[in-house]
C-alpha cells in the first residue's frame, strides 16, 4: 500500500514541478514574449483585448509590478481551468480548443504503436534472450542499427519507399481530407490507412530498445538459483521461460518505461512533422515557427501530464506484478 | 538445458573464475592489471571501433580535403556524378563538401553535450548515492522527476523562448545536457550504491579515509565502465536529438550539422524531388555513428555484467579434453 | 519410459542393500581456458532408503557432483566419463547421462528431487507459494484435479510441520527455515524414491536446523526415500548418515558406515577433518592451544599434530 501511495506522491510532485516549470521558463529566458504575442494577434484581426492580454502575461510574464507570487497563483487557477487564451496560429481558435481537436489523434498513435512496440521487442527479447548462442544472437546487434536511426530519417525514408515511389501508402495527413469528419467506417478506415507508416516509423524506431533490454534481463535471470530449482523440478521449458525468467525479466523494462516513453513521445513530434499528421507534436511545431506561445505552453503542459499519466500506469502495474514492492515499498 | 556435450565453447580468459560469476566483495587488481577492464576484443568491437573512427576522421579531416560547401552554383540540383560526389542540393551546393562540415559539426555537439551530460549525471548519481540521506533523496527525486517530464518538448519549448540570435552552439550543447542526464544518473546511483556496500569500501571507510579519497580511488575506477558506457548513451542521445531539433529548424543558428542538412532538404522539396543524394547520406551516416557507438557500448556491457559474454566460437580446435 | 507414479504414501520401507543409484567412475570437468576437473573418477552406490552423507570442504565438488547425477550442470562443466545408473522401484535401470529432453524432464523431481541451499535463490520471488508447488503437479500429474492439487499442497506442508495457511504467501514474506521446509515439502510432492539435499541447513540457526534435520529423519522413516545429505559440517553427518563419504579435491577418499568414520578414520583427511571441530567436553581451550581433540578415543599411532602429507 505504501508503495502505492508513494507513487502516487511523486507524480503530483512531478506535475507541480512541470507546471511551475513551465511558469518560469518564458520568464528566465530574455525577450518579451507579450508583447510580440499581441503584435501577431492584431496582424491576424484580433483586437488588444485586456483579459486576453491578461491571460498571456499570466502565462509568459510581464513587466508589470505584481508580485510573481500573485502571478504564480493566478496561473495555477488559469492551468485548472484549461485557460491558456488564444492561439494566435489557429486564430481565433481557443488553445484549449486547438489542444482538444488534435489530442485524439496523438493519443491514439503514440498510444497504439508504444503498444505494439512495447509488445513485440519484449516477446522477441524474450526469445532471444532464453535461447542463447543460437543465430538469433547474431540479430541482436542488427537491432542496434535501428535504435541509432532517427526517428525522422527513417520516416522520411519510409515515406521515400513506400510513399513516392511505391505509392503504397499516403503521403501525408491524418485521414483524407475529402471525407467528413465523423465517425462512419470511411473516415475511420482512411484514419488507419493514413496511420500505418507513422506508427511504422515509431515501431520500427523503438522496438530494438525493448528487445535489447529484455534480453540482457533474460540473459542474467537465466542464471538465477529459481532457474535452476525450476530444470529440476522437471518443468517444461517453455513454462520455465515465461513463467519463471521472463516474469522476473520484464520488471526492469518496467521500471524503466518513463525513460524509454520520453524517446517514444519525442520520435513521435518529429515523425507528425514529417507525415503533416494533425496530432498534438505538429501542432507544437506549427506553434514554434509562428511564436505561439500560448499554444506552446498548452501543449507543453498537456504532454507532460499524458506522459506521467502513462507512466503512473506503468509503475502502478509494476507493484502489481512485483509483490516484493508491496511490502518493502 | 544441459547435456553431455558442452553448448558453448570455452570463455577465453575469464575476468574472473567462472565458479563465481558475482564479483562479490573481491577487491579488483592493481592497476596493472589494466588488461582485465579493457574490453575483450571481439567482431563486435572491431567493427564498432571502425566505424567511429572512420566517421570520425571524415569530420576531422573530411573539411580539410573538400571545397567550399556554401558555394552557390546555379546547375541547380543534379544527381552524384560531373564532379560532384554526392551532387548538388537546389543551390547548385557541394552535398559531399557540406557532409563533411556537417560530420563535423554534429561531433562537435556530440561531444560537448556528452561531456556535460555525464558530468552532471555523474554529480547527481554518485555523491547522492555514496552520501545517502537526505542528499540522496532529494538528488534522486529530482532526477525523477527531470526525467520523467518529456525531454523533447522540453527542449523545444526552451529553444523556442531564446530568440533565434542567442541560438549557438553552446546554447543548443546546454540545453541539450540540461534534459538529457537523468536517465544517467539512475544508473550510476544505482551503481555507486552497490559499490558502497561492498567491503573494500567499508573497509576504507572504517579505517578513516576521507570520503573524497573513497570515492575516487576505490569507487570511482570501479565505476569507469559504467561511466563509459553512460557516456557513449549521452553522445548518441545528444547527436540524435541535435539532429531532431535542427531538423525542426530549432538548431544551433550558425553552425551546420547533420540535422540542419536534413532541415534545408525538406525544405528544399528533396523528398518529394527524389533527391535521395541529398537527405538519404546526412541520416546514414547518423545511423552509422550511433550505431558503431552502440557496439562499442555492448562491449562495455560485457565487462560490466559477466554473464551476457557470448563464448568465441573459433576456440573450438584449440580446447583439449583434459583427463 | 516409466510412467510417473500417483502420489500415495509408498507400500514398504526397504531398508536392505538393494540399491537405487549407482555411480561409477564419474568425471566431471570445468572447460575452461585452463580445464579444472572438479570430479575425479568417483564412483559410489546409495542404498534404497538409505542416507548417504557427503563431506568436504568448500570446492570440493561435492555440489558439482550432485548436480552431475541429475543433468543440472551447466556449460563449461562437462561430463566427460562415467555413469549414473538409477535402479527403479519397479525393476527398472535407467541410465541418467543417456536420458534426453522429454524423459529427462519426466524423471526429474517425481523419481529424484532436489533440495538446495536455503541461502540460495531458490524460490521464484514473484509467484507464491502455492502456485509453484502446483508447477510441479500440474506437469508431472495433469489428471489431478484442483481439489486435488490442494489437498496435495496441504499434505506436504502438515507433513514438513508448515502452517499451510502459508501457501499463499510469497517467498519473501517467509523466513528462511520456513523456506526450507517449503523446499522439502516441494520435493516430496511427488513420493520420489531419491532425494538430494545440498547444505539445507547451512544457512540456518542450529535450533531451526535440529528441527529440520529430525523432520527429515522422520519423513525417511515414513516414506522411504533414500537422501544423499551434502554439507561440510561432519559431526551432523556423524549423527545423521548411514554412510559417509568424504570427498577431497575430486575424488572420495573415504566411504564407510558412520561408525567406521567416527572409531576408526582411514585416510588422514577425514582424520583432519574430525579433528577439526572443537568438542563441548574436555578441558577448555584445548582445542586452540593443542590442537587435541577430545571427543574421541585417542587411536595408538595417531598424532593431531602430525602434519599431513596431501
Amino acid at each position: 500500500m505504501r508503495y502505492f501511495v508513494r507513487k502516487l506522491a511523486f507524480y503530483v510532485v512531478a506535475l507541480w514541478a512541470a507546471v511551475t516549470l513551465n511558469f518560469f521558463i518564458p520568464r528566465l529566458l530574455p525577450g518579451n514574449p507579450v508583447d510580440i504575442l499581441m503584435a501577431k494577434l492584431q496582424q491576424r484581426g484580433g483586437s488588444v483585448d485586456p483579459a486576453v492580454r491578461r491571460t498571456y502575461e499570466l502565462l509568459l510574464g510581464s513587466n508589470s509590478h505584481e508580485s510573481l507570487w500573485s502571478q504564480y497563483v493566478s496561473y495555477w487557477y488559469n492551468m485548472a481551468h484549461g485557460d491558456f487564451g488564444v492561439s494566435v496560429s489557429a486564430f481565433p481558435a481557443r488553445v484549449s480548443d486547438v489542444i482538444a481537436q488534435s489530442l485524439p489523434w496523438t493519443i491514439v498513435l503514440v498510444g497504439l504503436a508504444t503498444l505494439i512496440s512495447f509488445a513485440l521487442g519484449i516477446l522477441l527479447g524474450i526469445i532471444v534472450g532464453w535461447r542463447r548462442g543460437s543465430w538469433l544472437d547474431s540479430v541482436v546487434p542488427a537491432t542496434t542499427v535501428l535504435a541509432a536511426v532517427p526517428y525522422f530519417w527513417l520516416a522520411l525514408i519510409l515515406v521515400a519507399l513506400f510513399s513516392s515511389t511505391l505509392h503504397w501508402f499516403p503521403l501525408l495527413g491524418g485521414y483524407d481530407v475529402r471525407l467528413a469528419l465523423g465517425w462512419n467506417w470511411g473516415f475511420i478506415g482512411s484514419a488507419a490507412y493514413h496511420a500505418v507508416l507513422p506508427a511504422l516509423t515509431i515501431v520500427i524506431s523503438s522496438v530494438g530498445g525493448w528487445l535489447l533490454g529484455m534480453r540482457n534481463m533474460m540473459v542474467s535471470t537465466a542464471s538465477e538459483d529459481y532457474i535452476l530449482t525450476a530444470q529440476a523440478k522437471g518443468l517444461r521449458p517453455g513454462r520455465i521461460m515465461m513463467r519463471y525468467a521472463a516474469r522476473n525479466a520484464v520488471l526492469p523494462s518496467l521500471a524503466g518505461f518513463a525513460i524509454s516513453l520520453g524517446f517514444v513521445v519525442s520520435g513521435a513530434i518529429v515523425t507528425e512533422q514529417v507525415f503533416s499528421y494533425p496530432g498534438v507534436g505538429s501542432k507544437l511545431l506549427q506553434a514554434v515557427q509562428n511564436n505561439d506561445y500560448a499554444l506552446m505552453q498548452g501543449i507543453f503542459l498537456v504532454i507532460t501530464v499524458a506522459v506521467l499519466g502513462a507512466n503512473l500506469i506503468v509503475d502502478l502495474l509494476y507493484g502489481v506484478i512485483d509483490p516484493r514492492t508491496r511490502n518493502h515499498s | 538445458m544441459t547435456n553431455i556435450s558442452p553448448l558453448t565453447e570455452p570463455v577465453g580468459e575469464p575476468l574472473q573464475a567462472p565458479a563465481h560469476a558475482d564479483p562479490g566483495g573481491a577487491r579488483p587488481r592493481s592497476v596493472s592489471s589494466w588488461r582485465a577492464i579493457l574490453p575483450r576484443w571481439s567482431p563486435k568491437l572491431g567493427v564498432g571501433l571502425g566505424l567511429v573512427t572512420a566517421i570520425a576522421l571524415f569530420g576531422i579531416v573530411g573539411p580539410l580535403l573538400v571545397g567550399d560547401p556554401s558555394a552557390i552554383n546555379n546547375i541547380g540540383l543534379t544527381p552524384p556524378g560531373s564532379g560532384y560526389l554526392l551532387g548538388t542540393t537546389q543551390t547548385g551546393q557541394d552535398v559531399f563538401a557540406q557532409l563533411t562540415y556537417a560530420t563535423r559539426g554534429s561531433l562537435q555537439i556530440g561531444l560537448m553535450v556528452g561531456v556535460m551530460a555525464t558530468a552532471l549525471s555523474a554529480f547527481f548519481g554518485i555523491i547522492g548515492g555514496y552520501v545517502g540521506g537526505v542528499t540522496d533523496e532529494s538528488f534522486s527525486l529530482f532526477s525523477n522527476v527531470m526525467l520523467v517530464i518529456p525531454g523533447l518538448p522540453l527542449v523545444i519549448v526552451i529553444s523556442a523562448f531564446v530568440p533565434a540570435a542567442q541560438r549557438g552552439t553552446t546554447m543548443i550543447a546546454v540545453v541539450l545536457a540540461i534534459t538529457g542526464w537523468a536517465a544517467s544518473s539512475r544508473v550510476l546511483r544505482a551503481q555507486t550504491l552497490s559499490l558502497r556496500n561492498r567491503d573494500y569500501v567499508a573497509a576504507a571507510r572504517v579505517s578513516g579515509e576521507k570520503p573524497w579519497r573513497v570515492v575516487t580511488v576505490e569507487i570511482l575506477p570501479n565505476l569507469l565502465p559504467v561511466l563509459a558506457s553512460q557516456f557513449v548513451f549521452a553522445v548518441v542521445f545528444a547527436i540524435l536529438a541535435e539532429a531532431a531539433l535542427s531538423f525542426l529548424g530549432l538548431g544551433a543558428s550558425n553552425s551546420s550539422t547533420l540535422g540542419t542538412m536534413l532541415y534545408y532538404a525538406q525544405n528544399g522539396f528533396a523528398l518529394q524531388r527524389s533527391a535521395w543524394w541529398w537527405f538519404v547520406p546526412p541520416g546514414t551516416i547518423i545511423a552509422l555513428f550511433g550505431c558503431g557507438l552502440s557496439l562499442i557500448n555492448f562491449s562495455i556491457d560485457e565487462i560490466i555484467n559477466p554473464k551476457l559474454r557470448t563464448e568465441p566460437k573459433k576456440r573450438a580446435a584449440r580446447r583439449s579434453v583434459a583427463a | 519410459m516409466t510412467t510417473t507414479s500417483s502420489p500415495t504414501a509408498p507400500d514398504t520401507r526397504r531398508r536392505d542393500t538393494d540399491s537405487v543409484l549407482t555411480v561409477e567412475h564419474l568425471d566431471v570437468v570445468y572447460q575452461v581456458a585452463s580445464p579444472v576437473h572438479a570430479v575425479r573418477d568417483v564412483s559410489l552406490t546409495l542404498g534404497r532408503g538409505e542416507i548417504l552423507g557427503l563431506a568436504g570442504e568448500s570446492g570440493c565438488g561435492k555440489t558439482t557432483l550432485a548436480y552431475a547425477i541429475n543433468r543440472l550442470h551447466r556449460p563449461p562443466a562437462e561430463v566427460t566419463r562415467g555413469s549414473v545408473t538409477f535402479h527403479d522401484r519397479d525393476g527398472q535401470d535407467l541410465d541418467l547421462l543417456a536420458l534426453e529432453n522429454e524423459d529427462l524432464r519426466r524423471f526429474r523431481w517425481a523419481k529424484l528431487s532436489m533440495v538446495f541451499q536455503g541461502a540460495m535463490n531458490a524460490l521464484n520471488p514473484v509467484t507464491s507459494v502455492r502456485a509453484q508447488l502446483d508447477d510441479v503437479l500440474t506437469t508431472h500429474v495433469p489428471a489431478m484435479t484442483r481439489r486435488a492439487r490442494r489437498a496435495r499442497c496441504v499434505e506436504v506442508f502438515e507433513l514438513v510441520g508448515v502452517d499451510p495457511g502459508r501457501l499463499d504467501s510469497y517467498p519473501h514474506e517467509l523466513s528462511g527455515g520456513m523456506r526450507q521446509r517449503v523446499m522439502i515439502a516441494m520435493a516430496l510432492l511427488l513420493n520420489p524414491q531419491v532425494m538430494i539435499m545440498d547444505e539445507p541447513t547451512t544457512a540456518l540457526d542450529v535450533v531451526v536446523q535440529r528441527g529440520i534435520l529430525r523432520e527429515i529423519l522422520r519423513l525417511r522413516e515414513e516414506l522411504g526415500f533414500a537422501v544423499i545429505f551434502i554439507t561440510h559440517d561432519l559431526p551432523l553427518l556423524l549423527e545423521l548418515s548411514d554412510r559417509i563419504a568424504i570427498m577431497l579435491e575430486g575424488e572420495i577418499v573415504e566411504l564407510a558406515s558412520a561408525d567406521e568414520i567416527y572409531l576408526r578414520p582411514q585416510h588422514p583427511y577425514t582424520r583432519k577433518l574430525l579433528d577439526a571441530f572443537p568438542s563441548l567436553t574436555g578441558e577448555r581451550g584445548a582445542f586452540i592451544r593443542s590442537g587435541a581433540s577430545s571427543s574421541r578415543e585417542q587411536l595408538p599411532g595417531t598424532d593431531p599434530n602430525e602434519v599431513d602429507p596431501r
